[in-house]
């Protein structure tokens, strides 16, 4: 099934109302298209995080689905858990087989850095989980630290804008490339600026889940962890693959694709300047010229990686 | 009568007699339960339970699950997830992976999860240890599992089966540890009765619980509580934890009907008329104490022997009907609480329980074995004579120790 306008997915809400997340949080737009394409036949493994804390707030919650929170680094062990005890009651005859999905929501900090050896542990062994990163660039549930994720120069809490150091010392980490090292049969980039490409991902990830694990990186905007103001969020998130910041692609069978509108900016005059991403956003207003052109250098040879990807494995 | 009907119980429930370390024991016991999801991590002295339960999977003799998680503390994750999910789950570590596992210990606990945990105890680093003492469950012994602790293979093998009784009984749903001795037990050959699958499995029926993640009643397990209702879950913790001295006996009454074996939450050997008292827990130590009782009785001095068997929740009550008679007593530990009141762990306990009844009973807090330092039956007959002598004014004895 492929979800041509956003008219075609689910009306249902899966993810409720009334949580706390922040007005404008990229995250709380993620899980709710997320959840709106896996159905209610799915069981949803939460890492500490944003989204855990502001959903789940006893005696209420977020989740019209089955919802596990075990802790911040294993999200993905704990899947692995669920759906092998899904797999064994059923062929044991001990519970109904629904031919449930196990998505995993875990954040850049939970993904990047603490809970990597345990996304390593689920990918290595090939259990039928998609794991969803919601990806805003620093840990912000703690107020804003440094992640392996948060981008070179960002300010955050950990990383300050002082007159010795200003802002992060070194670049994002490539977790798409740590994911498909391991060969997993799907895995993609998405933003929420983009639903319908968001939404057909999903789909994609988890029908492809029945095959063994996949991997979604939605890259979602956080107001007060990038300081920007709260309208502004999806066109952060736009600006963020307009200007090539973020690209947008797949992998699908062993396949590289990049998507629109990313498909055009190998050709860089395509690609809107940096700067127009970078300045809405209070996190880069220390920037210089120079820094900036540092950013965008590194950029290019991202760029350079992903064309060497298009020709090796491009259709 | 009761004996002899017993006996005879037992003697239709045995399956066969085998000579088994304590480990391979204990994954006859998760084989004959049925569990269906195993998530364990390799780590001395616990690595022949995984590779003794993998040979059931393999060979088709178990259907279940084995989870080749990439350390300890995605074992528990894994085996909270299945759990989650409704499903039987074991886990089985030592020492260092016990540490790792620690956070989520209290997450099993808290989330009221009945998963069975074998613990062949083991020192801990540093120095690096791979040789025996109690410091790993020591240090878990709070984290709102029931704890169990075996003196033999045979108790091991039952007590692994009447875990998930215990765990899954309603007025319990909580994750229970199984503990003995590292390598003194889990790497030595005892006899061991094994019984009859069909019997184990009618013993530990399926029964369904509310906690379980399911599509067609969507629950949210492991929410975050405010100040408002934190405190109410924890002590609910507390109270379930607390059901589980009554659930023993209970579980134990019906498998004593059916394998003719019962051994309750302590021990006591001749203890009825004893001036003096040894309490101690695990096999070696035990064992030497026995020993040690019996060589005093010899020689006049009226002292016995209280194992704890059953240590978390601590089962206060029946340690001071045991204890309220003797003239002083010794509690023989074989860890280190550094830097308490006393070293020991167990005496701790003991101590607290006993004034918590008002009684001043003396007794001496005595370390051995740490590390797997030889524990000889003279150390012990040593400690009964200066508890009979009285001379001694030391509340504190580290035995073993090189001079
Ligand atoms: C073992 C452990 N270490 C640290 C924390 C504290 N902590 C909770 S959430 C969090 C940050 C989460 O960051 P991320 O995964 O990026 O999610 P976000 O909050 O940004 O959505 C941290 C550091 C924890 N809960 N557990
Ligand atoms: S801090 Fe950021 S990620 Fe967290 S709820 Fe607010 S906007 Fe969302
Ligand atoms: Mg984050």
């Amino acid at each position: 099934m492929t979800y041509r306008t956003i008219r075609d997915l689910p009306r249902e809400e899966l993810f409720a109302p009334g949580h706390s997340m922040c007005a404008g949080c990229g995250a709380a737009i993620a899980m709710r298209w997320l959840t709106k394409v896996a159905g209610r036949n799915t069981i949803i493994v939460n890492a500490t995080g944003c989204v855990e804390v502001t959903t789940t707030q006893f005696p209420h919650t977020a989740w019209r689905v089955p919802y596990l929170h075990v802790a911040f680094e294993n999200a993905a062990a704990a899947a692995s858990g669920v759906e092998a005890a899904l797999r064994v009651l059923a062929s044991k005859g001990l519970r109904a087989p629904s031919g449930e999905k196990v998505v995993v929501v875990a954040g850049d900090g939970g993904t990047y850095d603490i809970g990597l050896q345990s996304l390593s542990g689920m990918l290595e062994r090939g259990h039928k989980v998609l794991y969803v990163l919601y990806d805003n660039e620093a840990y912000m549930n703690t107020g804003i630290q440094r992640s392996g994720s948060t981008p070179k120069y960002a300010w955050t809490t950990t990383t300050p804008v002082g007159p010795h150091i200003k802002g992060k010392v070194q670049w994002k980490k490539d977790i798409m490339g740590i994911v498909l090292a391991h060969r997993v049969v799907y895995a993609a980039t998405a933003s929420i600026a983009y639903v319908v490409d968001l939404a057909n991902k999903a789909r994609k990830a988890l029908d492809y889940s029945e095959e063994g694990p996949t991997f979604l990186h939605v890259l979602a905007p956080c107001v007060p962890g990038w300081r920007y103001p709260e309208n502004k969020t999806v066109e952060v998130a736009r600006l963020a693959v307009e200007t090539g910041y973020f690209p947008l692609y797949e992998w699908e069978r062993g396949a590289f694709r990049l998507n629109p509108p990313s498909n055009t900016h190998m050709d860089k005059s395509r690609r809107r300047p940096l700067k127009e991403f970078l300045r809405l956003q209070g996190r880069f207003t220390h920037l210089t010229d120079q820094e900036i052109a540092e950013i965008e250098a590194e950029l290019d040879t991202y760029w350079n990686h992903l064309a060497k990807l298009v020709q090796a494995y491009g259709q | 009568m009761l004996a002899g009907l017993q006996r005879g119980a037992r003697e239709r429930a045995v399956w066969r007699r085998a000579g088994l370390t304590t480990n391979y024991a204990v994954a006859f016991a998760v084989k004959a339960v049925d569990v269906d999801v195993v998530a364990v991590y390799p780590i001395t002295p616990q690595t022949t339970i995984v590779e003794k339960i993998a040979e059931f999977i393999h060979g088709g003799e178990l259907r279940a699950e084995l989870i080749h998680v990439e350390s300890e503390h995605s074992a528990l994750s894994a085996a909270v997830g299945a759990a989650a999910t409704g499903a039987r789950t074991f886990t089985a570590t030592s020492s260092q992976g016990l540490e790792l596992m620690h956070e989520v210990l209290h997450i099993a606990s808290g989330l009221r999860l009945p998963i069975v945990m074998a613990v062949p105890t083991r020192a801990l680093s540093a120095p690096i240890s791979i040789h025996n003492d109690y410091s790993d469950i020591m240090n878990a012994r709070d984290a709102g599992w029931a704890i169990l602790i075996a003196s033999t293979a045979q108790e091991a093998y039952d007590t692994v089966i009447q875990a998930y009784r215990i765990a899954e009984h309603p007025d319990v749903q909580l994750p229970v540890m199984v503990a003995y001795d590292g390598y003194l037990m889990s790497h030595t050959l005892e006899p061991v009765e094994l019984y009859r699958e069909e019997h184990v499995r009618e013993f530990v029926p399926r029964r369904g619980r509310r906690n379980v993640l399911d599509v067609r009643s969507p629950i949210t397990l492991g929410a975050f509580a405010t100040p408002d209702n934190y405190y109410e879950f924890k002590y609910q913790q507390e109270a379930a934890l607390r059901n589980v001295e009554g659930v023993l006996r209970e579980v134990e009454a019906d498998f004593a009907a059916r394998f003719g074996a019962s051994y309750g939450p302590l021990e006591a050997y001749r203890l009825e008329d004893a001036d003096y008292a040894l309490v101690t827990y695990g096999g070696a130590a035990t064992g030497n104490a026995r020993v040690a009782v019996d060589m005093a009785r010899e020689r006049g001095i009226r002292v016995g022997l209280l194992r704890i068997r059953l240590y978390r929740p601590f089962p206060s009550a029946p340690i001071i009907t045991a204890l309220a008679g003797v003239k002083a007593f010794a509690v023989i530990d074989r860890a280190i609480a550094y830097g308490s009141p006393a070293p020991g762990p167990l005496y701790k306990d003991v101590a607290a329980a006993l004034y918590m009844e008002g009684l001043t009973v003396p007794g001496i807090s005595v370390v051995h074995g740490i590390g797997q330092r030889a524990m000889y039956v003279e150390d012990f007959y040593g400690v009964i004579k200066m508890l009979a002598e009285g001379a001694s004014t030391d509340k504190v004895l580290f035995l073993g120790l090189r001079e």
